[in-house]
This record gives C-alpha cells, sequence and structure tokens, in this order.
C-alpha cells in the first residue's frame, strides 16, 4: 500500500508544481503587461473592443457548446462530429441561399427575411445531418464499450467535412452581409460592431428559449428524465431513442443558428471550418460544467473573453512574439488544464463516478 | 401470395442505394474514378461505383428465410434497382431546369452527366439508367437463388477479375522488364486489362474456386492432418523463410516508384504498431499521436542538418537514438497529467496537446530554433561504411529493420507481465487496480514504448524526405495511423500491416482516391466498428471476446470452448 500512496505523492505533486507555473506565468504576463509596460500599449477603447469581440466570440462557443453539453448529458458521449452539424448548416445555407439571395439583391433590400430564410436553410440542414449521424453512427453502438462510439464520431466528423467538400469545394466561400448590418452601432456610449450585436442578441434568445423549452416543456422533461436513467425513463413510458434524436436535433439547430452567426461575423465559411470552433465549444462546454446548459453558456463567453483577451494581456507580458497566433494555444491550454484539475467544471455537477 | 406480399423493404433499400449513388456522383467521386479503367473500354471504377449501388440493392431486397418465391424475389430485385436510378436520374433533369448548378455544386460536370447517361441524350439516357440499373438489382437478387456451389466460384471469379482490373496498373510496373511488348499490349489497355484478359482471369478464378471446393480444400487439409509434427514444422519454417525471402527481395521486384509507395507504408506500419501498443494493448485512445512522429522528426532534422538551424551537426546514426529518446521523454512527460484521465477525456486531452504543438512549432515564438513555417531543409543521409542511403530501396531495408524490430517488441510485450497488464487496463482500470496492477508506470510505459516507435518513424521520415515542414505533421496523420489499426483490428500485429496495406497503400497507388481519403476513412471507421468490430485481421484473443455473446447463445459450444480451454 505505502508503494501507492508514494506513487499518488508524486504525480500529485507534478500535478501541483504543473498548475503553479501556469498562475505564476499568467501573474506575471499580466503585471509585466500592465504595470512594467512591456510590450505595446492599448487604450481603454482598446481593451473594451477586445473584450466585446471576446464575448460575441463566446457567445458563438456558447451557442455550439450546447449541443456537446445536451449530448453529453444524455448519452455519456463527446460527439466529436458536432463541429461539423454547424459546419454543415453554415456552408450548405451560404452556397445555396445567401450566395443567391445577395446577387440577386433581395438580401441588401430585406435583410431580416433573407437572415431568417437562411438560417431556417441552416437548422434544416445541421439537423438533417445530425439526425442521419445518430441513426448510423451511434444509436446501433448505444450498448457497446464506451471508445465504440468516439471512434465512430471522429470517423462521422471527417466523413461529413470530407463530403461536404466534395459537394462546394475546397475554395473558401464568401458569405454575403446585408448592408443594414455592415458598420457599427453606438450602444450606451460603446461602439460595437453591428454583426456582433445580431450575434450576442441572438445567443441570448436562443439560450433563454432553449432553457424554459427544457425546463416548462413535455418534451424537456422527457430529455431530463432520460439523462438521469435511460432505463427508468423508458419504464415510464419515454420513447427514449424519440428523445435522444430530439436533444440532437435541438443541439444541431444551435449549430446551425451558430454557423450562421459565424458567417456574419466572419465572412466566409469552409468546409474545415467546424473543427476548431468544434474543439473549442467542447472545451467550452467542459469549461461550465458538462451537462449544464448555464454551464455552456457560462463556458462559452469565459473562453471567448480570455481568448480575446490573453495574448495582448498575458502573452505579450511575457515578451512572447506573434502573441495573436497562439490564440489557439489558450484556448487548448484551457481545455487541458480544465480537464485536468477540475473535470466536472465551474457550475456541473461531478460526473466522475456517473463516467466510470 | 406470399411473394406479393411486403414490397416496403424493397422499395427502402433501392431508394436509399439511389440516395447513395446520387451522393457519390454529387461530390465528384464518380467523375473521378471514372478515370481509372478497371476492364478497358467495358468498365470503369466510376461506373463499378455507380453501378454497384443497384446490385447490392438488389442483393438485399430480399432473404432466404421470409419464404419469398424466386418470381418475388425477382420482382423485388427490379423494384430496388429501379428505385435505385430514380434519384441519379432526377439529377439529370435538375441540371437541364437549373443550368447553373456548377456554381453550387462544383462537381456536377458535363463529365458527370455525360457518365450517367452514356453520353445519350437526356431522356434516352436516363431510360438506359433505368433499364441498366433495374437489370443490375435482378442479377443482384437473382444471385441468392443460386445454390452455394455455384454462388461462391461466381463471386470469387468476379472479385478477382475486378481487383486485377484495379490494380493493373501495377502489375504492369511490375510485369513491364520482364514480358515482351506484344504480350503486354495484348493483356492490359491504355489504363487496365482488356476485355479479354477480363475473360481469362474470371474462368480461371471461377474454375480454381470451384475445384478447390470441391476437392482441392478437402485434400490440403487431409494433407496437413496426415503429416508427421517434424515435417509440418519444417514446412512452416520453410514458409516463414520464403515469406522472409519474398520481403527482402521484393524492392528488386518492384522497382523505385513501388518502392517508394512501400517506404511510405513501412512508415505507417511503425507508427501503427507503436499505437497499437496505446490504443490496442493499453485502450488508452490518444489523438495526438502525431506529436511524437513530429519530435522524432524534428530531433533528426536539428540534429544533422547542415542547414543553419542545425545543432550539434551529428550523423543520421548518431542523431537516431536521440530522436527516439526525445520522443520517448516526450510521452512519457506528454503521459504524466493524464494518468488520472480515463476514456473519452483523454482523447480529447490529447488531441488537445497535439494542437498546442502544433500551434507552437509554425508560430514566431519557437521560430528562431525550428524554422517555423519553413521547416528544417538539407537533414543528414544515413551513411554505412561509405555506403549513402539515397535510393528509396535503401531506406526500405532500414524501415523494415525498424518494423522488424518494432514487431519484435510488440509481439514479446504482449506476450510479457507487462502486456497482461496493460490488457488487464483495457479491460478495467478499477478492478486492474484491485489486483495490484501499479497504473502509473503501466500507463506510462504503453506511452513511451508507442513514442519511442513513432519517434523513429519520424527520425527515418526526416531523413528520407531530407527536409520537414510543420504542416506534415497534423491530426489527419494521428487520425490515419488510428484507422489503419482500427480497420485492421485492434491489438493484433498482422492487423496493423494489413491495415496499413489497404489504408496507406491502395490510396498512394490508386492517385484518384487521394482526395476522398478522408472520407473512405470516416466511413470505414464507422462501417468497422458496426459490423466488424474484431477488424480485418483480429487478434484472436479479441475476437472471442467479441463474439462471446455468439456463443452464449449455443450452450453446448460454450461447454466444448471451456472444456478446451
Amino acid at each position: 500500500m505505502s508503494q501507492r500512496f508514494k506513487e499518488i505523492d508524486f504525480i500529485g505533486v507534478f500535478l501541483w508544481v504543473f498548475r503553479a507555473v501556469i498562475i505564476v506565468l499568467v501573474i506575471y504576463g499580466t503585471v509585466a503587461k500592465l504595470f512594467l509596460g512591456v510590450g505595446n500599449t492599448y487604450t481603454v477603447e482598446i481593451w473594451v473592443d477586445f473584450l466585446i469581440s471576446g464575448l460575441s466570440q463566446g457567445s458563438l462557443y456558447a451557442l455550439i457548446a450546447l449541443g456537446y453539453t445536451m449530448v453529453y448529458g444524455i448519452l455519456f458521449m463527446i460527439n466529436f462530429a458536432h463541429g461539423e452539424f454547424f459546419m454543415s448548416g453554415a456552408i450548405t445555407s451560404t452556397v445555396l441561399v445567401a450566395a443567391y439571395l445577395s446577387a440577386s439583391g433581395f438580401m441588401d433590400s430585406q435583410p431580416v427575411i433573407s437572415l431568417l430564410v437562411i438560417t431556417a436553410v441552416a437548422i434544416t440542414t445541421s439537423i438533417s445531418v445530425a439526425l442521419l449521424t445518430e441513426r448510423i453512427a451511434y444509436r446501433p453502438l448505444r450498448r457497446a464499450p464506451r471508445l465504440v462510439p468516439l471512434i465512430t464520431a471522429i470517423g462521422a466528423s471527417f466523413f461529413w467535412q470530407y463530403f461536404f467538400r466534395g459537394l462546394f469545394g475546397s475554395a473558401l466561400i464568401p458569405f454575403p452581409v446585408p448592408e443594414a448590418l455592415q458598420g457599427r452601432w453606438t450602444i450606451l456610449g460603446l461602439e460595437f460592431l453591428r454583426t456582433r450585436v445580431v450575434v450576442m442578441a441572438t445567443t441570448i434568445i436562443a439560450l433563454v428559449s432553449l432553457y424554459l423549452f427544457i425546463q416548462r416543456t413535455k418534451t424537456g422533461k422527457a430529455i431530463r428524465a432520460v439523462a438521469e436513467d435511460k432505463d427508468v425513463a423508458a419504464l415510464m413510458g419515454i420513447n427514449v431513442d424519440r428523445t435522444v434524436s430530439i436533444t440532437f436535433a435541438i443541439g444541431a439547430a444551435m449549430a446551425g443558428v451558430a454557423g450562421v452567426l459565424w458567417g456574419l461575423v466572419f465572412r466566409q465559411v469552409h468546409f474545415y471550418m467546424g473543427f476548431v470552433p468544434g474543439i473549442k465549444a467542447f472545451t467550452a462546454a467542459v469549461f461550465g460544467g458538462i451537462g449544464s446548459i448555464p454551464g455552456a453558456a457560462l463556458g462559452g463567453l469565459l473562453l471567448g473573453v480570455i481568448e480575446a483577451v490573453g495574448p495582448p494581456l498575458f502573452l505579450e507580458g511575457l515578451g512572447i512574439a506573434g502573441a495573436h497566433q497562439l490564440k489557439d494555444v489558450i484556448a487548448f491550454t484551457m481545455l487541458v488544464l480544465v480537464l485536468i484539475f477540475r473535470p466536472q467544471g465551474l457550475i456541473g455537477e461531478k460526473l466522475a463516478e456517473k463516467k466510470a | 401470395m406470399a411473394q406479393t406480399a411486403n414490397f416496403s423493404k424493397a422499395v427502402r433499400l433501392g431508394l436509399i442505394a439511389g440516395i447513395v449513388a446520387l451522393s457519390v456522383s454529387a461530390i465528384g467521386m464518380v467523375q473521378t474514378f471514372d478515370v481509372r479503367d478497371i476492364i478497358t473500354g467495358v468498365l470503369t471504377l466510376g461506373q463499378l461505383l455507380l453501378f454497384s449501388t443497384a446490385l447490392i440493392a438488389g442483393y438485399f431486397s430480399w432473404q432466404k428465410g421470409e419464404g419469398v418465391a424466386p418470381v418475388g424475389a425477382i420482382l423485388r430485385g427490379l423494384v430496388a434497382g429501379l428505385l435505385t436510378a430514380v434519384p441519379p436520374i432526377a439529377l439529370i433533369f435538375l441540371t437541364i431546369i437549373w443550368p447553373g448548378i456548377r456554381n453550387s455544386f462544383v462537381n456536377v460536370s458535363a463529365d458527370l452527366i455525360e457518365i450517367l447517361t452514356f453520353g445519350q441524350t437526356p431522356v434516352v439516357g436516363s431510360l438506359m439508367l433505368l433499364v441498366v440499373m433495374g437489370v443490375l438489382g435482378v442479377i443482384g437478387a437473382a444471385f441468392d437463388l443460386l445454390p452455394k456451389r455455384i454462388q461462391k466460384p461466381l463471386f470469387s471469379g468476379l472479385l478477382w477479375t475486378l481487383v486485377i482490373g484495379l490494380l493493373s496498373e501495377i502489375l504492369l510496373l511490375i510485369l513491364r522488364p520482364y514480358t515482351p511488348r506484344a504480350v503486354l499490349n495484348f493483356l492490359f489497355g491504355a489504363k487496365g486489362i482488356t476485355p479479354i484478359t477480363a475473360v481469362i482471369i474470371f474462368i480461371l478464378a471461377v474454375g480454381i474456386s470451384a475445384w478447390w471446393d470441391a476437392q482441392g480444400k478437402q485434400a490440403m487439409q487431409q494433407r496437413r492432418a496426415e503429416m508427421a509434427p517434424a515435417k509440418a514444422k519444417q514446412l512452416r519454417r520453410l514458409n516463414i523463410g520464403l515469406g522472409v525471402a519474398f520481403v527482402l527481395i521484393l524492392p528488386v521486384i518492384m522497382g523505385t516508384y513501388l518502392t517508394e509507395v512501400a517506404d511510405i507504408v513501412g512508415t505507417f506500419i511503425l507508427m501503427g504498431l507503436g499505437l497499437n501498443i496505446v490504443v490496442g494493448f493499453a485502450g488508452l485512445l490518444d489523438l495526438g499521436y502525431v506529436a511524437f512522429f513530429a519530435i522524432g522528426a524534428y530531433v533528426m532534422g536539428l540534429l544533422t542538418t547542415q542547414g543553419d538551424l542545425g545543432v550539434g551537426g551529428l550523423s543520421f546514426w548518431a542523431a537516431l537514438p536521440f530522436s527516439v529518446l526525445a520522443a520517448t521523454l516526450a510521452g512519457i512527460i506528454l503521459g504524466v497529467p493524464v494518468l488520472r484521465m480515463r476514456g473519452d477525456y483523454l482523447a480529447i486531452v490529447t488531441l488537445g496537446f497535439g494542437e498546442i504543438i502544433r500551434v507552437l512549432v509554425v508560430s514566431d515564438l519557437l521560430k528562431p530554433y525550428i524554422g517555423g513555417a519553413q521547416g528544417i531543409l538539407q537533414i543528414g543521409k544515413p551513411e554505412a561504411m561509405g555506403f549513402v542511403f539515397v535510393q528509396p530501396e535503401h531506406y526500405y531495408y532500414l524501415i523494415l529493420a525498424g518494423c522488424l524490430l518494432a514487431v519484435f517488441v510488440s509481439w514479446r510485450f504482449r506476450d510479457a507481465r507487462i502486456g497482461r497488464r496493460w490488457m488487464a487496463l483495457r479491460e478495467d482500470e478499477d478492478v486492474a487496480e484491485a489486483m495490484g496492477i501499479r497504473l502509473v508506470s503501466t500507463k506510462l510505459m504503453a506511452f513511451a514504448t508507442g513514442a519511442a516507435f513513432s519517434g523513429l518513424a519520424g527520425a527515418i521520415f526526416a531523413s528520407r524526405l531530407s527536409s520537414i515542414f510543420p504542416h506534415s505533421f497534423n491530426l489527419l496523420i494521428s487520425i490515419n495511423v488510428l484507422s489503419l489499426i482500427i480497420v485492421g483490428g485492434l491489438g493484433s500485429l498482422p492487423g496493423v500491416v494489413v491495415g496499413a496495406l489497404v489504408l496507406v497503400g491502395l490510396p498512394e497507388l490508386l492517385r484518384e482516391f487521394a482526395e476522398y481519403r478522408m472520407l473512405l476513412y470516416g466511413a470505414l471507421l464507422i462501417v468497422t466498428m458496426l459490423l466488424r468490430p474484431e477488424g480485418l485481421w483480429p487478434s484472436p484473443i479479441r475476437r472471442r471476446e467479441l463474439h462471446a455473446a455468439d456463443i452464449d447463445h449455443r450452450p453446448d459450444d460454450s461447454e466444448d470452448a471451456k472444456s478446451m480451454a
């Protein structure tokens, strides 16, 4: 026994050192930046701009993270292909609808109707892809060992990426932004890019309605019941397969909305666009506490802000050249740190026992 | 009237097959593969892909147990086949009413429509497509009506003809130096085999298969059973010896181009063997495996390059241990933080590590040391007693040596205590711990060994290409290696080789596959997990585990199995 305690000690010490080094680096970088004046100096307006862009980026992560968190809550599986649900909606609606609406001038004369149509197509595509994936790659394997559905999810992810590449080509596809959404609005004395306002407003509406749907409707109750215990839920007369499909569909619908918003912000779509946001959204979901919807929202926003403020703040403070290139490193490091040190997330229940 | 009772299955299958046919057309697979002739002037790979949908739909449109009369079976096949043609025909007419379709769907080209309509007008072509698909559906359905002893030879005849037709370019490359031109022109067309060759191969394969089923198999088994044990052992040794000799002279037979392909396959075998230890033996799903490959390659590059970035200026042989050591150390260092993680979280964290390393390598932060996106050039070549490794053939032997070493180590480890510990860990971590297995050292050992093989592969890779760039070390490599060990059979050493040959070798040889490689990998991962989770060449233990359920249903058999064990 003593042998084993020694081992745990050694690992524990290592992990503590690891944690301490990261914390010291972040604090040192921040102090150096703010008080010692290392790197570029930014005005308050620029910092606020970083913050706003981080919040709008974080809203997108939050929307995508909902899909991860709901599916994990109900099936305890990482739906690796979720980023592809996001991509499929964005790319299909851009190529088949947005491009034509923009070319005919309808987009500029009727921006609201156009965006609604585009979003509807995106949602439909994302849901179809999600349901097909669930039916073929996940449902038959629901009783299989845990790694098996993860492997099929990885397979599905690459399948869809290259399927849509085959359909729409590998080039960057421009997303047309209606004239009404170009430029800035001034709200409360702050300048906001109009697209970012749309992103944040849509996210809030989507999150609140989803929360109400889960808490107040019968279907929402069924989803919660299945998440609690599939077998007992089935005994209570809940159609488990249907409920799982609905969960996938809701997550995919949110991803579809996020796809259109992503197009508005970045003005282009691509067959590979789902991968990195997918992983980051997963990070957000875990960060907030996987399985929890408010957690996904919180995790998404925090990740967005840290990613936006981190490089100019503590990375530049450490004197790192080209700090903005390391934005992704911050996100992935957070992923690793959260999974190692706090897998239950900020407000999640402890899933370690359920997982095992 | 049992045979008319239920057509819903045939209808459903026909429509699914039709949507598959439509999809492979719309994503460009049909017209990309159309370049590859199987039988010159008769059948291309693209057509095979397109038409096999109807054949398969027909075959599965009814089942023997359903009490379907032959007429009903054929009608079902017809329905399935005809419906398969409907979605592609819809596509043909869609291109007429929407001429600008190509602006959206980049692969719906005039070439594709020409393939779908057999070069005729849309109406005539659609009718032809309908007839062809319908006939194929009927053939598919009728196939199951034949007695078993006819089915099998027919199937193997068809299979051999298609495989040889598909690989004709490679056969041509091998045969060209030894065979008179007239014979080659007779056997091979521009990009496939000639119809006469196809008929010859078909007849030969049917004949051999029929003979084998009728007599050969029995005779062989009888001979083997009657053989004295000593002689059987001798024969096995002879077989192994022949196998080794074959592998050794392979580069001479294959020529430079094919040897280069073999080098690539070998590199992946080496990586696959490493990942097989981590995933297959110890059950730790590692998605950041490419990181160790990259570390091996970069250490080799930095230590041996003659460029500005060089450190030490060592020779290949002196740098090799450092490469492997660095990768091993990295395996341990990245292994420690994830020791307490299991299953899917582990997969995501290793993926995160891989991505962190990839982003760091191309960033300005490390550029002064490892070259950033420009990579490292002029990497040293191995030299032994004045002989410099330059040609792919030279590297073939180096890689072969590496693979043999890895196979030997994997094989000995698997059957040693550490292997048993890994497998216990794979089955259940908590129980393994309760049995007194030290999780820390067992897991770290798996990570370290796997990383070492990958580092070795990376070092050889860097030296073979003599320049490395960060974009060669992306996530797709990890997925590639993972796919090949899963398709080959997790935990199975021959499975790694088979997986690498099929998943890496074939796409290298048939370049049309390149664009659809990841698509096919994705589909293969799903199909493997659904239909054959033990892989193409499973390890015996795993096969028994996965089919334990089948044995449970037959209590008598399981009793036999127990008493035999």
